[in-house]
């Protein structure tokens, strides 16, 4: 792995969503705009939105992230553009950290939307931190690009690369928490919903839970995004069958 | 160090299907040979095979002595793929000097490729705003950075007018004479007498190996086309 090749990398991939403002707008505005309107739904019931609000700090930026880096990324399959780059001296782990870099920047900007106007605009109170919200919208955006990069893989058409979101998303959502306690789920799923990235990102960001407990769970997101990454580079193929 | 390119009994087997069966080549440095062959008879596979993105399943070959699909290889030949490979929402010159910088060129190399391909001019707009054969182009400059030594094209001229071509035929015969080899796929039979050798595939085998005029003598025919036809019924 090269340091100028992934830096380039991150760079033309920003270069390229330079290009498309409406993409950018849509991943800044979008996450911070869905937490807006949950705010101003729960306008005539009190303490309601601290209660859910910082949960879904851990889901927006995941969603969001997650498409926009699957369909790239296979856009760049596609495109013939990943194969092209495979025949020159570049390393998988140049590519992936090319687009783990400039998606994290994204991210970056986009946790920072989202935290900060929840904490001053939307009105939210809760936790009393705005870096936790922030740390953990960031890596849940992470969250996002890592699996996005590397489940992508899997997919051989945009169409297909969409599907994933009910697939992958939908359920860690319904698992996460947010509806159901955890601890309230049936044996076999509360195990499973102990291990989703998403529980990670939503527990968090849970009111009651303490510092040290939301410290282990931002560690796991921080294990998901390194595993997924490196799940990213091992699925992307040099050759075809 | 410059030996050209070595093919040695190379087949590929793609879903059980034999594509490319028991093909041996040899390429000799300075060399430019025409590889022409029916829709689907593998001229993309072996190029693909040759620049390492395409798993051989038996025999080998190497380039400049080295196996195919080194990391050594990957800044000694220079590749256009059949779909062009670039990225629509770059500039035309953003494109080229990405490439450049991943090939580890300086990027005023860009300035150089753009101008033997025509897209100086264009150099600002994006990829995405291109006739198809510009976009052709884009990807023609990216094989061209650098100093290759091998260049695999498949169709470059595709979509090109007859002024462009002769152009871009007229740079392929200078970097031959700077002692390049170039093998250019086409499926445009006039083109054939542009090469200083001609392969032709088909089903997956080598059926002529010779130069143009050979060919023509060899079938009869008074035309390229007519020569490919008669080959490609005769082996049938
Ligand atoms: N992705 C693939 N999976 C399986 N078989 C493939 C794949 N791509 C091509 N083939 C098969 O390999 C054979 C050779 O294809 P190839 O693209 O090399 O032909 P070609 O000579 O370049 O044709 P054309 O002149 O149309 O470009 C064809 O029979 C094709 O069906
Ligand atoms: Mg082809």
């Amino acid at each position: 792995m090269s340091l100028r090749r992934t830096t380039l990398t991150a760079y033309r991939i920003v270069t390229q969503l330079r290009h498309d403002l409406r993409t950018v707008a849509l991943v800044l505005l979008v996450p911070a705009g869905l937490v807006g309107l949950l705010a101003w739904t729960l306008l005539q019931r009190p303490g309601q939105f601290d209660a859910i609000g910082p949960r879904l700090l851990g889901v927006f930026p995941l969603t969001v992230m997650f498409l926009v880096t699957s369909v790239t990324t296979l856009r760049e399959r596609t495109s013939g553009t990943l194969e092209r780059l495979l025949t020159l001296p570049v390393t998988k782990a140049d590519i992936i950290g090319g687009y783990a870099l400039a998606f994290f920047l994204v991210a970056l900007v986009q946790s920072v939307l989202v935290a900060g106007l929840s904490y001053t605009a939307f009105g939210l109170h809760h936790l009393g931190w705005p870096w936790r919200p922030s740390l953990v919208a960031l890596l849940s955006g992470l969250l996002g690009t890592a699996f996005g990069l590397a489940l992508s893989a899997l997919a051989t058409s945009e169409f297909q690369a969409v599907q994933f979101m009910p697939a992958f998303i939908l359920p860690q959502l319904l698992l996460s928490g947010l509806f159901v306690p955890v601890s309230d789920l049936p044996a076999g799923l509360r195990q499973v919903a102990d291990v989703l990235p998403m529980s990670a990102a939503v527990r968090a960001l849970q009111p009651t839970e303490t510092l040290r407990g939301a410290t282990e769970q931002t560690l796991v997101m921080v294990a998901y995004v390194v595993g997924a990454l490196v799940l990213g580079a091992v699925t992307l193929r040099r050759h075809s069958k | 160090m410059n030996s050209g390119v070595d093919v040695q009994h190379l087949g590929v087997i793609r879903r059980g299907r034999a594509v490319l069966r028991d093909l041996s080549l040899r390429i000799e440095p300075g060399e430019l040979v025409g590889l022409l062959g029916p829709s689907g008879s593998g001229k993309s596979t072996l190029m693909r095979a040759l620049v390492g993105v395409q798993r051989v399943t038996s025999g080998s070959a190497t380039i400049d002595g080295i196996p195919i699909g080194s990391a050594e290889l990957r800044h000694r030949v220079g590749y256009v793929a059949q779909s062009p490979a670039s990225y629509r929402d770059l500039t035309v010159e953003e494109n080229v000097r990405y490439f450049a910088a991943m090939l580890g060129i300086d990027s005023s190399d860009a300035d150089r490729v753009l101008e033997l391909v025509d897209l100086s001019e264009r150099r600002r707009d994006l990829v995405s705003s291109l006739s198809g054969g510009e976009t052709n182009r884009v990807s023609l400059a990216v094989a061209l950075l650098g100093e290759p030594q091998l260049l695999l094209l498949d169709e470059p001229t595709v979509g090109l007018d007859p002024v462009l071509r002769e152009h871009l035929w007229g740079v392929f015969r200078q970097l031959r004479d700077r002692g390049l080899a170039l093998v250019v796929s086409s499926h445009v039979m006039d083109e054939a007498s542009r090469c200083d050798r001609l392969v032709l595939l088909r089903a997956g085998k080598f059926i002529f190996d010779g130069s143009p005029s050979t060919l023509l003598s060899r079938t009869g025919a008074g035309t390229y086309d007519g020569a490919f036809i008669a080959l490609v019924k005769d082996t049938a």
